[in-house]
């Protein structure tokens, strides 16, 4: 995993590829220095102060549209070729160029300064048997170092000893994952032995062989050799970069990745760099341009030599140029060169900067939506990434995680089933009695019960109470079978630290029945048993991970019995059960089912009584195959196969996940918005199926067959992808999913997930949405084309790899409509506008070579061409851009089908590319002929000519300026006081600019860069002057305005409409101001009026 | 990304409800509807076609005559002669005798028109030191490198003034007389200054500053090697219109944009009795000192008498171009009326 850019700048850093195994010596910095391994010292700033101006430039002209303008350049500081000055080109390159550069000098100050505040942290280092201080960047693999309370973990090391018992240490992984709960790590035993004996410490010679550096943050594998042993490391025994020392007075570590290649470093740096497709359609029409470019080169090039050949010929006694110059042929070609030059303008060198400049304002409207802020959270929105925005007004299919996403993921323990009986509440209305009023559990018989658990059948306490035996175990199981952290702040007083929130609502249930998780040592577990402590003896624990889906642990209890505890997916553990459990197996099936129906997950519990001698030789097999190098992942699963099997079922469990706040109505307003929305749950079935139905996702009207068709996909999906079919059962698949309004897909993994989106991505050309909040959804959040993270319980990974990020799944709603929608308006608006505006511009030079002989004489002054991108018209348009509203917000969520438009890829396409670029063809021919005609025969009002070329040029200039920023005005929906700014500023700019270069003053300094002097006076002031100015404008413009009123008059778009029925609706409520009556409007809405759930949160 | 305020309050990272953060900053929404589309589809067909009606009625009121002397009568001789590049330094005069079919009221403005002569090729516009028409004695010693090869002549000596431009002054002139019906021949009185722009003749055009005469001033410069005369005596009535000042000078020099154009030439003095009124109906005769050699490019030589009206001289273009747009928006006007009464009045089709 070589980080992009990162390995390049940094001479230090080695290519990972090159080192195949890791051996480090601790205290023996000779031996390690042989290795060349990275130090902590770590650079993440690309520049320092000599280097940034040669490589940000070097950078920057890598990029096409910059280079182009570099070659341009070039050409025009040959004299027989140059049409138009040096700074023509100079001036917009500059400024693009000193833009990007400022922006990435800044980000670059800012990494210099927090690398600089790393690098200087001070870290304790064990160096020639003293503890000393040295920062952080002077640390070096192979050092021992001591870490305190709360201090940052200067690089990733080996955990060798701790200041709590067993060698146990705590740490955070906020930095480094997001998560926030606390996390336990253990030395191994010898090496804890070691203590804070510095003597000892010193004295530690132990290699450790191990993995090269990875971005792997959850897997670690080597070994170590001391005094002619040999011990297994794993990831629990690692302390990584970025984490922080918690509850641990002091430990001690061996640094085993320093700096760079530490597992946090290897991780930062972007692995995967998204584009939208109109960045995608952009890159191909400015090849188009420049081809185009390319063309009227040649032709105004054939034109300048059959010219030269008939009538230039004849002239040369006026201009005696030399004789090379002389043949036709070669002007042709220099002539080429020339109009290259003074048509540059229709390549936009600004469209690339202005395109950035609208994406950062649309993501800082994100950040800042109020109504996308949580404040139970007090999270706002957050635009991670700041170029995707406008692809969020084209999402089509949308994938979602259930758990988190949907619902809120704060999990209850609602029923389970001990022994084939059912406890907890009926759902169901049968009786008459309301669910609400069903009086709670009273557990004050416990001291050490949680407040806030609520449980509403007495029954199940009774059973407790009476202390039957499988009910205890059942009980017992779920204090024991988990990975929670408990954390006791004061006596009594407890609280769990779960990773996940399912285990951290099984343990406190079980804390309410009286089996209370009290304390965890790596080889104990102590519970309060109906006030007893009991304390187990923790022999193994057997992870969980999404390909098991099911996790035991072995205990020894205080008679000396050994049990497995296992709980699981219920398919899984059924799988594994003894074959005297088959009549429970159905009856807790059946209660499975019925628990999975309301919506509720489940997991099977089991245990099994384990032999000793059998439990003895397991135990050693899996002792050799933890301390593997290879294949130690499958060798271990293979065992944890081995001895879950045999296993005698206890019941199961159902927890309640509520759905989340405004999700029907969210959904059903996206289904109309014409987005289909999948949702990919690793729950089962029946579960997914009941969440389907309460998120409006599945209605009843949907007919039966549907529904057995969805079943039959869902599996379909599950098996297929699992055995990675052919290519034509792939296809089949997504046409049956994309008939269906709502596909649900369940059962599925966290890769499955991915493969879903990208399959549909893969055929469906249409963009995808992921969301998520968990882990699990990282593939997913990934491969899509915009990845959402839901900043929930689940930690923060999803939110990390995401593009945009916010509290709640009904947010998503307005993220779409209202945001993406305008992005894409607006940024649609922004291109059309823009290369209409340029080609309107530039291509009056193709039709003054007509009249010019081909001689790519510029029309316009150079300052004017120097300046229009730049100063006369790129404000406006990028006040359209920020600010433009076609529809107001309350109107892109009442008509979710105005989304539509996004969808099909209206608004900007190939061929409005064509029509703008032909307006802009059309205007620039207006723009020059009108005033041809009128100047051919003109003489001022004092008889005076003006027939000048120089008046000619102010003439068009204030034309073009006049009609492109009517066109502006006429794009603008939405005139904000900034809008009026730029647009009537921009035109006074003009004038201003234009008088002063035409002024007396600046002539006096320099006569020939400013030969226009006293153009714009003598010029302006003529009245024929603004009668041609008035002609072009109203003949450029009025087509444009009759067109577009036809096409709303007679083809009304959805949007059309919404703004008809806007105006109307403030027509109205103008009128009602008026009578000062007070009445509803419901009947002006439309039928499908989606609701929308209290946008404010207070 | 947002703004991390520094109180750590329950809602401390809420955005701020401003008007701008939230997009609701208060704004006008223009829209196409009819009632204001249509309004201004009339309005402006109605302003173009009144404007055009005026301007076709003040141009009908101007007066305009054109005379090619090219080739024309005794001319074709002097045509000849210039063709011929042995006699091509030899001076030669003709005379056209032409008729005015109506007076020209008010003041009569006299320009010289060339046809198929491209002032506007960048090479060309290019040739020209502007440095040195302000004159900058820098400039005038060594020309810019834009003005070659009208830079230096076969001597060395800086051209002055340099270029292109300036080497192909237009160099006829002429002299009107008026043949009344009854008495003898008038000289047409010509003011031959103040033709220029303000501009040109006081900012753009200075003479090299000098405390004895110009042609100190321009000592050490050649003449451009088609003039015949050097610049400083360009105009040897009035010694103030020499140098770089000289009126027909910095009128040439203000290059035209097409291949076709006039230049004024002079304009009529009306102290004259006879003239005060204007130019009488009547005989005229013009003599041409011919010189400028127009025959290499198949070029012509006119002679335009003309006068003007507050919008210029004689333009057909303009009138007749906003009758065109004026007839043109009140047709698409009533399509569009027909359209909007037809389709969208009943609002139907906005209706979902």
């Amino acid at each position: 995993m070589l980080v992009p850019w990162r390995g390049f700048w940094n001479p230090r850093s080695k290519a990972p590829g090159q080192e195949e195994e890791r051996h480090v010596k601790a205290n023996d910095r000779d031996y390690n220095e042989r290795f060349t391994y990275a130090d902590n010292h770590i650079k993440t700033a690309k520049y320092t102060f000599y280097t940034f101006l040669p490589i940000n430039l070097f950078e920057q002209f890598q990029r096409f549209a910059n280079a182009y303008f570099l070659v341009l350049l070039i050409l025009q500081l040959i004299p027989e070729i140059s049409s138009l000055s040096w700074f023509t080109t100079i001036v917009p390159l500059v400024l693009v160029l000193t833009i990007t550069a400022v922006k990435d000098a800044t980000d670059d100050y800012f990494r210099h300064k927090s690398d600089q505040q790393v690098n200087t942290r001070q870290s304790q280092v064990l160096i020639k048997g003293k503890i000393q201080k040295e920062k952080w960047m002077n640390v070096r693999v192979g050092d021992i170092i001591k870490l305190e309370n709360n201090q940052f973990v200067a690089a990733d090391v080996l955990l060798l000893s701790s200041s709590e018992p067993y060698g146990l240490c705590y740490i955070e992984t906020a930095e480094l994952d997001g998560e926030t709960n606390l996390k336990v790590r253990q030395a191994l035993t010898v090496t804890s032995d070691l203590g804070a004996d510095v003597a000892k410490l010193a004295d530690f010679n132990g290699e450790v062989v191990c993995e090269p550096p990875n971005n792997k943050l959850d897997k670690f594998i080597g070994t170590l050799y001391w005094k002619d042993n040999k011990y297994s490391l794993d990831n629990e025994k690692m302390l990584l970069r970025g984490c922080m020392l918690r509850n641990t007075e002091w430990c001690f570590g061996m640094v085993i990745f320093a700096g760079l290649q530490t597992k946090l470093m290897q991780n930062c740096g972007r692995t995967k760099f998204k584009r939208t497709s109109i960045d995608r359609l952009m890159n191909t029409l400015v090849l188009w341009i420049f081809g185009f470019l390319i063309c009227m080169g040649i032709i105004l090039a054939i034109g300048n030599t059959i010219w030269e050949q008939r009538v230039g010929r004849n002239f040369w006694a006026y201009l005696l140029w030399d004789e090379l110059l002389s043949s036709a042929v070669f002007s042709g070609f220099l002539t080429f060169w020339s109009y290259i030059i003074i048509l540059n303008t229709v390549v936009p060198i600004s469209l690339y900067v202005s395109v950035e400049v609208l994406r950062l304002g649309h993501s800082y409207f994100i950040n800042w939506d109020r109504k996308m802020y949580y404040s139970r959270k007090d999270t706002p929105a957050e635009a991670r990434t700041t170029t995707l925005n406008e692809e969020l007004g084209q999402v089509e299919f949308i994938f979602s995680d259930k758990t988190g996403t949907l619902t809120q993921n704060i999990m209850v323990f609602s029923k389970c089933s001990i022994n084939g009986n059912t406890y907890g509440e009926n759902m169901l209305p049968i009786i008459f009695i309301d669910s609400q009023k069903t009086p709670c559990v009273d557990f004050s018989f416990n001291p050490l019960m949680d407040r806030k658990f609520r449980f509403h059948d007495s029954s199940l306490v009774e059973a407790i109470k009476l202390e039957e035996p499988l009910v205890q175990e059942f009980f017992r199981l779920l204090a024991l079978c988990h990975t929670v952290m408990p954390e006791e702040r004061s006596e009594g007083e407890l609280v769990y630290q779960a990773q996940s929130p399912d285990e951290g609502a099984l343990v406190t249930a079980a804390r309410n029945f009286g089996f209370v998780f009290r304390a965890r040592t790596p080889e104990t577990i102590t519970l309060y048993e109906m006030g007893q402590p009991v304390t187990y003896q923790l022999l193994a624990i057997l992870d969980f991970n999404n390909v098991r889906k099911r996790m035991s642990v072995i205990v020894r209890n205080p008679k000396g019995q050994l049990k497995l505890y296992s709980k699981g997916a219920d398919t899984i553990i059924f799988d594994r059960l003894e074959p005297a459990n088959e009549e429970l197996m159905y009856t807790t099936s059946e209660h499975l089912n019925e628990f999975a129906g309301e919506g509720l997950r489940t997991l099977a519990l089991a245990y099994k009584d384990l032999d000793e001698d059998m439990f003895d030789e397991w135990m050693k097999k899996l002792l050799f195959a933890s301390a593997a190098l290879e294949n130690r992942e499958e060798r271990l699963g293979a065992l944890y196969e081995e001895v879950e099997q045999g296993l005698m079922l206890l019941g199961a469990t159902a927890i309640e996940d509520k759905l989340q706040e405004g999700v029907p109505e969210t959904i059903s307003c996206l289904t109309l918005a014409n987005i289909k929305i999948w949702v990919l749950t690793g729950d089962k079935l029946e579960t997914a199926m009941n969440i389907g139905y309460s998120c409006n996702m599945l209605r009843d009207d949907m007919n039966e067959l549907f529904t057995d068709n969805m079943a039959f996909r869902i599996h379909l999906i599950s098996h297929l992808q699992a055995h990675a079919l052919e290519a034509d059962l792939e296809q089949i698949l997504l046409d049956v999913a994309c008939l269906c309004k709502t596909v649900i897909c369940c059962r599925v993994t966290p890769l499955q997930k991915a493969q879903v989106v990208e399959l549909v991505k893969r055929h469906k050309r249409a963009v995808t949405l992921a969301i998520g909040d968990g882990a699990n959804d990282v593939s997913m959040i990934k491969t899509a084309h915009i990845g959402v993270g839901i900043s929930g319980q689940e930690g923060m990974q999803a939110v990390l790899a995401s593009d945009y990020s916010f509290a709640q799944f009904r947010y998503l709603q307005r993220l779409l409509l209202v945001h993406g929608r305008w992005s894409y308006h607006r940024m649609c608006n922004f291109l059309c506008y823009f290369f209409y505006k340029n080609f309107a511009f530039t291509l009056v030079h193709f039709w003054f070579g007509f009249l010019c002989g081909f001689s790519a004489q510029t029309v316009y002054d150079q300052w004017f061409i120097t300046l229009f991108n730049i100063v006369y018209t790129s404000l406006p348009v990028l006040a359209m851009g920020v600010f433009d509203q076609d529809v107001n917000e309350q109107y892109s969520l009442r008509y979710p089908n105005l989304y539509r438009p996004g969808q099909l890829n209206l608004l900007f396409n190939k061929r409005k590319f064509f029509t703008c670029t032909l307006q802009g063809v059309c205007t620039s021919f207006i723009l020059f002929f009108i005033p041809y005609g009128a100047f051919l025969c003109a003489v001022r009002d004092d008889g005076s000519h003006i027939s000048d070329q120089q008046s000619f040029a102010v003439t068009i200039a204030t034309s073009l300026v006049i009609v492109v920023s009517v066109q502006i005005g006429l794009d603008t929906n939405y005139w904000t006081a900034v809008n009026h700014f730029f647009i009537w500023g921009s035109l006074a700019v003009y004038f201003a600019i234009l008088f002063a270069m035409n002024s007396d003053g600046i002539f006096r300094i320099f006569p020939s860069q400013f030969p226009f002097v006293g153009t714009a006076r003598n010029a302006l002031n003529q009245k024929s002057v603004w009668l041609v100015i008035l002609l072009t404008t109203v003949v450029c413009i009025m087509p444009v305005v009759a067109m577009r009123f036809l096409k709303t008059d007679l083809h009304p778009t959805q949007t059309d409409k919404a703004i008809y029925a806007q105006i109307q609706n403030k027509i109205l409520r103008l009128d009602k101001k008026n009578n000062k009556k007070t009445v509803l409007y419901t009947s002006q809405r439309p039928p499908f009026i989606c609701l929308i759930a209290s946008l404010n949160d207070h | 990304m947002g703004k991390v305020r520094a109180d750590a309050g329950p809602f401390a990272r809420r955005p701020d409800n401003s008007a701008f953060k939230q997009q609701r900053l208060p704004a006008w929404s223009p829209s196409l509807t009819p009632y204001t589309v249509l309004p201004v589809f009339y309005f402006l067909a109605l302003v173009c076609v009144l404007l055009g009606v005026w301007l076709l009625i003040t141009v009908q009121n101007t007066h305009q005559l054109k005379i090619d002397y090219t080739d024309a009568g005794a001319c074709a001789t002097c045509a000849e002669m210039r063709n011929d590049p042995t006699k091509a330094k030899m001076n030669c005069d003709c005379v056209i005798n032409f008729n005015v079919p109506k007076t020209f009221q008010g003041d009569v403005f006299i320009y010289y028109g060339l046809i198929n002569f491209h002032q506007n090729l960048r090479r060309y516009i290019k040739s020209r030191d502007d440095d040195q028409l302000v004159g900058r004695k820098n400039s005038l010693k060594s020309p810019s490198s834009y003005c070659e090869p009208f830079a230096y002549d076969e001597n060395a000596v800086p051209i002055a003034p340099c270029g292109a431009v300036a080497n192909s002054m237009f160099n006829d002139s002429f002299t009107l007389t008026y043949h009344p019906p009854a008495g003898a021949a008038v000289n047409v009185p010509l003011y031959r200054k103040g033709i220029t722009w303000y501009t040109d003749k006081n900012v753009k055009f200075r003479n090299p500053s000098t405390n004895t005469t110009l042609q100190q001033a321009f000592q050490g410069t050649a003449q451009p090697p088609f003039w015949q005369k050097p610049v400083y005596e360009l105009d040897l009535d009035h010694p103030n219109n020499n140098g770089f000042i000289n009126d027909d000078l910095i009128v040439w020099m203000r290059e035209a944009a097409f291949p076709n154009f006039k230049k004024l030439y002079g304009i009529l003095n009306r102290a004259h009795t006879t003239f005060s009124y204007g130019l009488p109906e009547g005989n005229y005769s013009i003599a041409i000192n011919y010189n400028f050699p127009v025959q290499y490019f198949q070029g012509r030589k006119e002679v335009v008498l003309s006068t003007v009206s507050w919008f210029g001289g004689q333009n057909h273009f303009l009138p007749i171009a906003y009758l065109v747009s004026g007839g043109l928006i009140f047709i698409v006007a009533i399509v569009l009326t027909a359209v909007y009464v037809k389709v969208g009045r009943s609002g139907k089709n906005m209706e979902e």
